[in-house]
């Protein structure tokens, strides 16, 4: 394997991790806010179909993203109003909303396009399109030189082919994702509404004595989490794919999850977990059977190594983790 | 009167969160442009209109009252087993090596053979629950997500054997060889016969039903009449007290999670068994998920997710004569069971409180 290999698998792996990374800090907010939420699945989903619904029809991707993340509020809404309103179970709650999107985009996909419960392919306008960063080896280089653009970079220098395959050539949301981690870190950890949604995490009954509402802080949480996990879902079938395919999140809900408790519940740890994730899919993708000195790993193993890996950290084989206390349970205020 | 009455809480609030999560669907179809009227005769014709319909129906009802135990006894344990897909996947790998390799003289009768059966896709099923549910016991891991990926790590598992191992060579399609007629389960064409009464001969229903019935009495009994039932119980119910008790968290977990994952490999005899015949891909066909929606909707009592197996058989093959006869695709089912569940698990408390405030704002009327 040679560096330029190296650098095309990090490559894909950044552009796999950005829906987990999404996913897992909106998790993160959730949770450190004392909601469980296992319907992050859900949330993608349905932002995924209505974000590529949306730019099919208007072929616009920018009117796509505002109603693929509207999709994933409302779900993010009735997850809150089931969790802190009326104090339901929390995890009933999100796997019911995961089966409501699981069906209803299907269904819905069918109503509007008739072609099997997915959105016709986007073009043009209607997708993410890569950004091609300054000084990065791009289109126009290869046809000033006369050579395909995959020979010029073969030719660069290391430097220059980290710069334009890793770090350029991305679409929007993936240095949008980027850019919510030190963001995140900084609402979380560096200011008055972090710490107290922290606080009502491990404990609202410390917040509320304060004078603080509860209830407004942890659905002030489910709109974070809802708006963050609607751009994973946007990123999916807008940057990633091109169109909504059913089931497209294929569980990416639910490795976030397990990303998050692997970072701890932090977001600077949550970029390496999730890259972590992306790497490993990466590879899956590029390398569909592995020969071991005469022992094939068969395609189906590689397909299903993110989900083990994801038991194997949920297993806190990698060191353990403490959750936000207050996880998981509905406060009910004091009369 | 502090409190409603018990009738109330075991009939209206679960029919009142039913009621809600029917019109919802109902406006689900009304707003793809259907007529939600006309989609419920179809269903209700299709499901129940023939033998041919109620052999589909009650098909259905079985796997869903295997899963619902499953997920109901996980439940009373304060487990929350999303696995019962993957673990009935896996059970249906162990009825089908026990009806592909047991040799034939040991299985000289269809009940040898279903024995036989039984105890391989139970072990098996339970088998795929035990890692989950020891990470669970011991590690912490939440059971929840563990569980999903076991679902996935199955599928992949089963995708695996029969496009290499299990799959018969001279077949297109990923499958394993057909199992040998001995291991064939009469249906219940076969069974109603002899009394006298015709039912359809292609309909799928077999006499895994009658074994499903059984096993809705065989749970009831464990929980509400062992001494491991009991423990169960408390543990569900308060875990820290239990441990006062003396009950060991970890054996219960373990052998809850367990049970759990037998039941749903049981409902292979039904599907792989009685049905296809052969290992396939997808033999579960979602009936490990909508186990989730039977257990609540069943209030988590064996007799309840029987009622709700029904329900959810009817539904299930009403949907697939809607997705025949209309645009409706099968899906619906999905957006139902989330209803469902969402309205009888997550969002219990929405009708739960209005209620309960109405019956004592009658009763302290009636006291003064």
């Amino acid at each position: 394997m040679d560096f330029l290999t190296i650098i095309q698998i990090a490559d894909s792996a950044l552009r796999l991790a950005t829906p987990l990374l999404f996913a897992c800090l909106a998790g993160l907010f959730s949770e450190r806010a004392g909601i469980f939420d296992i319907g992050l699945e859900g949330k993608i989903l349905a932002s995924a179909f209505m974000s590529a619904a949306i730019a099919f029809v208007t072929g616009s991707v920018w009117l796509g993203l505002l109603c693929g993340v509207f999709a994933s509020i409302s779900f993010s809404a009735v997850h809150g109003m089931a969790s802190i309103t009326f104090r339901g179970n929390q995890l009933i709650s999100g796997v019911a909303l995961n089966f409501l999107a699981s069906g209803i985009t299907v269904l819905a996909a069918q109503a509007w396009f008739g072609q099997g419960g997915r959105t016709p392919p986007l073009m043009g306008g209607g997708r993410f399109l890569p950004i091609e960063l300054p000084f990065a080896l791009g289109k126009s280089d290869a046809e000033a030189a006369g050579v395909p653009l995959r020979i010029l970079i073969e030719q660069a220098n290391p430097i220059q082919q980290v710069y334009s395959e890793f770090i350029s050539g991305h679409t929007v949301l993936v240095y949008v994702a980027l850019l919510m981690v030190p963001l995140s870190w900084f609402v979380l950890f560096r200011t008055r509404f972090g710490l107290r949604l922290r606080a009502v995490g491990e404990n609202p009954a410390a917040v509320d004595t304060a004078g603080v509402s509860v209830i407004k802080l942890r659905y002030a949480a489910m709109l974070i989490a809802g708006i963050l996990c609607g751009l994973s879902g946007v990123y999916l079938a807008t940057g990633l794919g091109a169109g909504f395919i059913k089931e497209m999140s294929a569980g990416r809900g639910y490795i976030a999850l397990a990303a998050l408790i692997f970072a701890k519940w932090r977001p600077v740890t949550a970029l390496g977990a999730t890259f972590l994730f992306g790497l490993l899919e990466a590879i899956a993708n590029r390398y569909q059977n592995i020969d071991l000195g005469g022992i094939v790993i068969p395609v189906q193993f590689m397909q299903a190594l993110p989900y083990i890996l994801t038991v194997v950290i949920l297993a806190g084989f990698v060191g353990s983790s403490v959750a936000p206390k207050a996880g998981g349970q509905p406060y009910v205020k004091e009369r | 009167m502090d409190k409603m009455p018990k009738w109330a809480d075991i009939a209206l609030i679960p029919f009142l969160n039913l009621l809600i999560a029917f019109v919802l669907s109902g406006l689900v179809i009304f707003a793809i442009g259907e007529n939600p009227f006309k989609a419920l005769m179809t269903m209700i014709d299709g499901a129940f209109g023939s033998t041919y319909g109620w052999g589909y129906t009650l098909y259905y009802t079985t796997n869903f009252i295997f899963t619902g135990l499953a997920v109901s006894i996980a439940f009373k344990a304060a487990m929350f087993n999303i696995g019962g897909e993957g673990q009935a996947m896996i059970g249906g790998l162990g009825v089908g090596i026990a009806c592909l390799f047991i040799p034939a003289v040991l299985m000289p009768h269809w009940t040898i053979a279903l024995v036989f059966a039984m105890i391989a896709g139970a072990i098996f099923g339970a088998g795929w629950a035990l890692i989950p549910a020891y990470l669970q016991a011991k590690r912490g891991s939440h059971v929840v997500i563990t569980t999903i990926m076991f679902n996935f790590i199955a599928t992949a598992l089963m995708g695996y054997l029969l496009i290499g191992p299990l799959k018969l060579k001279s077949a297109q399609e990923s499958a394993s060889a057909s199992f040998p007629d001995v291991t064939n389960l009469p249906t219940l064409h076969e069974v109603l016969a002899p009394l006298g009464i015709s039912f359809s001969k292609s309909a799928p229903a077999n006499v895994s039903l009658f074994i499903a019935l059984a096993m809705c009495v065989v749970v009831y009994l464990l929980m509400n009449r062992s001494r491991l039932g009991y423990e169960i119980r408390a543990f569900g119910e308060s875990p820290t007290a239990s441990v006062y008790a003396g009950i060991s968290p970890t054996k219960i977990i373990i052998i809850a999670m367990m049970l759990s994952g037998a039941i749903s490999g049981l409902m292979a005899i039904n599907a792989t068994m009685g049905q296809h015949e052969r290992l396939i891909l997808n033999a579960v066909e979602g009936a490990g998920f909508i186990g989730i929606a039977v257990a609540l909707m069943g209030r988590n009592h064996p007799f309840g997710v029987l009622l709700a197996a029904l329900l959810f058989g009817f539904l299930y093959q009403g949907g697939s004569e809607l997705s025949l006869w209309s645009k409706i695709p099968r899906e619906l089912i999905v957006v139902i069971q989330g209803l469902v569940i969402l309205f009888t698990g997550a969002l219990d408390n929405m009708v739960r409180m209005p209620v309960e405030r109405m019956f004592i704002a009658a009763a302290k009327r009636k006291d003064a």
